[in-house]
């Protein structure tokens, strides 16, 4: 391969580091109205009356919109495959607000002086309601967060909003109860994770505009510009076909933009006025008005033989999706299903509880989507079993984790919002990472601590699986076109958000065609322009996106073939072509490939050859890994450094080797945020404290010290030039491999996120 | 925010009526900030033309300009050679380098931060105010005060002199800000600080008078230092951290503070 | 109110509201370049060269800025195309948001201190965050810029 799996710099990075026009706001048509929300004080109240008689007749302002101006149609804001697995529960604007920073009403002007200004001047009279606060008490709570009669879930979801429930789900293979009775060694632990802020550096944005067609267009820093416009189009009765939407370059998603956030009320004002509007975020509303992960308890039973045979395993879990349900339902099945076939040994196996709604701020799709949560409570028991045992842990793990031609009946049963598709691990070179990791971080000497007169040296460890997209729902598709003087343009619905699919997707083209990655010309992603992709989600773009870019250039290559036949009247068997040249080695006929296309071009039997090919997995091939961490704790205080983190991960082939390692970098030092510095601390009325980067403390780069990230030689067949995904995979050891080290340093084991100081400190008091 | 005028006034006196005429009237330091400190303003006034970002190098002190920011004292050579470089140790953990540069020593005294790294640092160094107005007032006396005085800040000025220092800032990440901290100078007697209690840096002073009081400390003398401190300096919990856990930080760092500056 | 000043070499005159911070005016004259990012000096993404140090545009009143000399990446076009090549060959590009601030800020280093080692770089450097990259290639590359004598 030339350019796949080589050194191929990112396509766009020069433009970008020059600071040219790139992202959303830098589309805003400069006289935009700019659109402001004014965000509930209370986390649950009924909106009695609305007092903006100065407001609305104040110089420079256009409209104030209240849930008087919008029919009452449920709609949800996840961007997901359609119909949606989460729940129909929100209104553009509604009479309740749910949480501390709920949409009350939205104000429209000139500039942002008069509109806050304008803010400033209405009254809301509010009837404050008790709010459900702790999600371990929702459940069946006498207080009901979504009364409402219109809201309602597109197909069986386990949603009961009379119990305060947004989906629910349960599965068992085999006997658990049985099974654990008759194990040697039993551990149940209870596990809690916090809910995770994505701070992606470029807040929610979006503008809008209406152009000569009388549609609206939309600009949005959006994962999904697809579902945006077809949630619009619901949301608001705009038919499909007057909206396009635009996604320039995002700074930044990591799931927070799997979602709609302004782009309703934005959409709404142009539409209604005809006038330019715009809306940004500010970093409070991205922290207290769109999403977290979803916070989790995790009760893990785990059950194994005196053999060292892991044979049962129990998750009850409970999430909480906060006011609204987007992706709850989903979030919670990956927590099972992306994480129990790790352990595929096992007789039985159960995986049961519910997503609860709670008058905090919603959660949403975040990279790793539920397998980071299960993957720390499954990896920190497993630690735990193995200290009961007295058994060494990666000996326990190498002997029952997945192997490769291997199965687990989990693969069936659960899928995502629905069943699941049976698949065996064509690749899985999981052993191999166990065993390369152990070397880089050198744990047979550090294993399980060193000490020296302040400090212990310690290490831990953890495995992980992911998925690549969701089979049978995820579609990706791309189109190829040949241009004159032989280059291509490719156009994609796939969703560049910086993770580097761009660049990535011209690759296997590139690839393909045999041609450089200067020759083919990228576009994503524009609802009128490229063709139809699900988004960047679900780590499904080189995989799913990429094999639609794989079968479209195939495809193109044999258009041009026919073409390069017909051009040297020869049979199209006899046609050899480099990526230069088409010829025939019998009679030395020969046409270059810039030849062809300016005579296809301009001169002869002229027509354009552009393909369109889609592509819908089969399966979803894990990519795995095997993550390890040194720290060194102070004996005192127990302050925490991370030395080292070691990464060895079988993604299958790396399309592009420094960008496939750039996110597993990213997703390390982002679960090492989740595991220890990124705590979440609410009020007592339920404000979220921890609502700016002053007081949300994301890894700065003195806090990461050394990060070695590897590969192991792996081939997933089903996968364009044996590609699988790797954009979640590295998020998800973090929070298990630190935990299992602050075991293996000082005997104590802290269950709840994040593992703080602190933690430790009260944990080895008690 | 709310500004309805800006004014840059060309001397002192100027600025200081300025302030005076209105309670609305407030000054701008380096305006890092102004944003979470300031919500409505009559006349901001601006104190940029009076020429007051300077560092002055005398015989047996440092004068600096109130309008000097942090950064230009983190990297002053002169002010690194005080105390073990203390100063340059607390300013080089605030927050990021473009943030040092606009926030100023004037700024960061007149706004009695509580999450503070400086205070406590420039009261171990005896620091003196000097105000248009009011004079001189020790930066202890001036932290004392219940209310910030309508005055204008001009300088600071800190006595040299030869002494040990150490400086330990506590924080989640490197731009957090301090759980606690904690500042020492020794020279023959002590002086310690600590801050982000998380209220307002203190003085140590029974503990200070303790050590003092010693020609030479063993380690049962520095559990009595302990067991005083934990007396005199009132702690508590924020949400970066408990009182009983920053009991655990003080007493760690006291003892590795003083055993460092006695070395 | 009218203020001048001076910005990537050239002399403009600016209109402001006296509560208007840099950051606001430079995009509403059309400087794209300098971006918003947490609003309170936390995340460096706004950051451009205030008389040639770099500081939050954020949090500077623009008012604050008259008579002063500005510098946004497009007054350092050079620099950043020799940042841009060692991102590109050390795999440091994600999503980008952050790439102008990151050029200034590297750009001010290498003027004050042409031989920070590995501590002085991330010190400088710490309060411009990345959630993206993990910091390891971005601090590879800046490294190699920093040794770039070209």
């Amino acid at each position: 391969m030339k350019v796949v799996n080589n050194k191929t710099k990112s396509i766009d990075g020069l433009g970008i580091m020059k600071g040219r026009k790139a992202y959303t706001d830098d589309y805003a048509e400069k006289d935009s109205l700019i659109v402001k929300v004014l965000r509930s004080p209370h986390p649950f109240a009924r909106i009695v009356s609305i007092d903006d008689s100065v407001a609305r007749n104040l110089e420079g302002i256009e409209m104030v919109l209240t849930h008087k101006d919008f029919k009452r149609i449920p709609f949800t804001r996840a961007g997901q495959g359609y119909p949606e697995p989460s729940p129909h529960d929100k209104f553009v604007l509604d009479e309740y607000v749910r949480y501390i920073g709920d949409e009350v009403l939205a104000v429209v002007g000139i500039n942002e002086t008069v509109v806050e200004k304008a803010l400033g001047l209405i009254k809301v009279e509010y009837e404050v309601l008790e709010p459900v606060l702790d999600f371990e008490n929702a459940k069946d709570n006498e207080i009901l967060i979504h009364p409402e009669e219109e809201i309602h879930e597109m197909f069986d979801i386990g949603f009961k909003p009379k119990r305060n429930i947004a989906a629910s789900y349960g599965m068992e293979i085999g006997d658990v109860k049985k099974t654990l009775e008759s194990c040697d060694y039993v551990i149940k632990e209870t596990f809690y994770t916090q809910a995770q802020a994505h701070v992606m550096l470029e807040p929610h944005t979006v503008n809008a505009r209406m152009d000569y067609q009388n549609r609206i267009i939309i600009y949005s820093a959006t994962q999904t510009p697809f579902h945006v416009r077809r949630i619009i189009s619901q949301g608001l009765e705009i038919p499909l076909s007057k909206i396009r939407v635009i996604k320039p370059r995002v700074g930044g998603g990591f799931g927070g933009k799997q979602a709609i956030h302004g782009e309703m009320l934005v959409a709404y004002v142009t539409y209604k006025t005809g006038k330019s509007a715009k809306m940004i975020y500010t970093r409070k509303e991205v922290f207290e008005s769109s999403y977290s992960r979803h916070p989790m308890r995790l009760e893990m039973t785990l059950g194994a033989d005196k053999n060292g045979v892991l044979k049962a395993i129990n998750c009850e879990a409970l999430s909480d999706t906060g006011a609204y349900g987007e992706h709850a339902l989903t979030v919670f099945m990956v927590t099972g299903s992306k994480v129990l076939p790790l352990y595929n040994k096992v007789e039985a196996v159960r995986f049961v509880g519910d997503i609860v709604y709670t008058n905090h701020t919603p959660a949403g799709a975040f990279r790793g989507y539920g397998a980071i949560q299960g993957n720390f409570a499954l990896e920190s028991a497993v630690d735990i079993l193995c200290q009961k045992m007295n058994v060494n842990p990666i000996d326990f793990r190498k002997k029952n984790m997945m192997k490769e031609k291997e199965t687990s009946p989990i693969f069936e049963i659960m899928g995502e919002g629905t069943a699941g598709t049976a698949m065996i691990m064509e690749s899985c070179k999981l052993d191999e990472c166990v065993d390369k990791g152990m070397d880089l971080i050198g744990w047979k000497e550090k294993y399980p601590r060193v000490e020296t007169k302040d400090k212990i040296k310690s290490v831990g460890m953890a495995i992980a699986m992911q998925g690549s997209g969701i089979p049978y729902i995820d579609m990706g598709s791309a189109t190829i076109k040949l241009n004159d003087d032989g280059f291509y343009n490719l156009m994609v619905g796939a969703t560049e958000i910086g993770q580097g699919s761009d660049t990535v997707l011209t690759q296997i083209a590139a690839e393909e065609l045999m041609t450089e990655v200067e020759k083919v010309v990228i576009y994503s992603s524009d609802t009128d322009l490229t063709p139809f992709d699900v988004g960047a989600y679900a780590s499904s773009t080189t995989y799913v996106s990429g094999n639609a870019v794989l079968k479209a250039a195939k495809e193109l290559k044999n258009q041009m073939i026919i073409e390069a036949a017909r051009i040297l009247s020869i049979d199209v068997e006899r046609v050899n072509f480099d990526g230069k040249e088409f010829w025939d080695e019998e009679s030395d006929k020969m046409i270059s490939l810039v030849d062809l296309s300016n005579q296809i071009t301009y001169s002869h039997e002229q027509k354009q050859l552009q393909v369109t090919s889609s592509y819908v997995g089969h399966k979803s091939p894990p990519p795995f890994m095997a993550g390890f961490v040194e720290i060194e704790i102070d004996k005192e205080t127990f302050e925490i450094d991370i030395l080292h983190y070691v990464s060895v991960v079988d993604c299958g082939t790396t399309i592009n080797p420094m960008l496939a390692k750039g996110q597993v970098d990213g997703a390390i030092v982002q679960g090492l945020g989740m595991a220890h510095f990124e705590d979440v601390k609410y009020a007592k009325n339920g404000k979220l404290i921890t609502n700016d980067l002053l007081n949300y403390k994301i890894p700065t780069r003195l806090d990461i010290k050394k990060l070695t990230t590897v590969f192991v030689d792996s081939y997933e067949e089903s996968g364009p030039f044996g590609a699988k995904s790797v954009g979640e995979i590295g998020i998800d050891t973090p929070p298990a491999a630190l935990a299992n080290a602050v075991f293996n340093a000082l005997g104590v084991r802290i269950t709840s996120l994040p593992i703080t100081s602190e933690k430790i400190f009260r944990e080895i008091r008690r | 925010m709310e500004i309805k005028e800006y004014l840059k006034p060309k001397s002192i006196e100027e600025a200081y009526e300025a302030l005076l005429s209105n309670i609305n009237n407030k000054i701008i330091g380096g305006g890092a900030w102004i944003k979470i400190s300031l919500k409505k303003v009559d006349t901001l006034i601006s104190l940029d033309d009076l020429k007051l970002n300077y560092i002055k190098e005398e015989n047996d002190f440092f004068e600096i300009g109130s309008m000097t920011p942090l950064r230009d004292l983190e990297i002053n050579k002169g002010l690194n050679d005080l105390a073990g470089g203390i100063i340059s140790k607390a300013i080089g953990n605030i927050m990021g380098v473009s943030i040092r540069n606009i926030a100023t020593i004037g700024g960061s005294v007149m706004g009695k931060f509580a999450f503070s790294d400086l205070l406590g640092v420039l009261m171990v160094l005896d620091a003196e105010l000097i105000f248009y107005n009011s004079g001189v007032i020790s930066v202890e006396d001036f932290i004392n005060m219940p209310k910030i005085p309508k005055d204008i800040l001009l300088s600071i000025r800190l006595k040299k002199q030869t002494a040990k220092g150490y400086f330990k800032k506590v924080a989640t990440t490197h731009l957090d800000f301090s759980i606690l901290n904690l500042a020492i100078v020794y020279n023959e007697r002590f002086k310690i600080a600590i801050g982000s209690r998380p209220n307002i840096a203190v003085l140590a002073k029974r503990t200070e008078e303790y050590l003092n009081g010693f020609k030479k400390l063993d380690e049962a003398n520095l559990d009595e230092v302990v067991k005083i401190s934990l007396e005199e300096v009132k702690l508590g919990d924020n949400s970066r951290g408990s009182k009983e856990y920053r009991e655990l930080l003080m007493k760690t760092y006291l003892k590795r503070g003083i055993r460092e500056v006695i070395k | 109110m009218k203020i001048d000043l001076t910005i990537n070499k050239q002399k403009r005159t600016f209109l402001v509201e006296p509560n208007e911070y840099l950051l606001d005016v430079l995009r509403r004259y059309d400087y794209h370049s300098v971006r918003r990012g947490c609003d309170n000096t936390s995340c460096g993404v706004c950051t451009v060269l205030l008389d040639g140090k770099p500081v939050p545009s954020c949090s500077v009143l623009a008012i604050r800025c008259e008579n002063r000399d500005i510098t946004t990446v497009e007054g350092i076009e050079k620099e950043a195309e020799k940042l841009a090549h060692y991102f590109g060959e050390l795999g440091a590009d994600q999503c980008g948001y952050c790439n102008p601030s990151m050029a200034l800020t590297v750009y001010a280093l290498k003027r004050e201190n042409k031989n920070a080692g590995d501590e002085d770089i991330k010190s400088y450097l710490v309060g411009n965050l990345c959630r993206c990259t993990g910091y390891v290639a971005q601090h590879e590359a800046i490294k190699r810029y920093l040794g770039d004598e070209s």
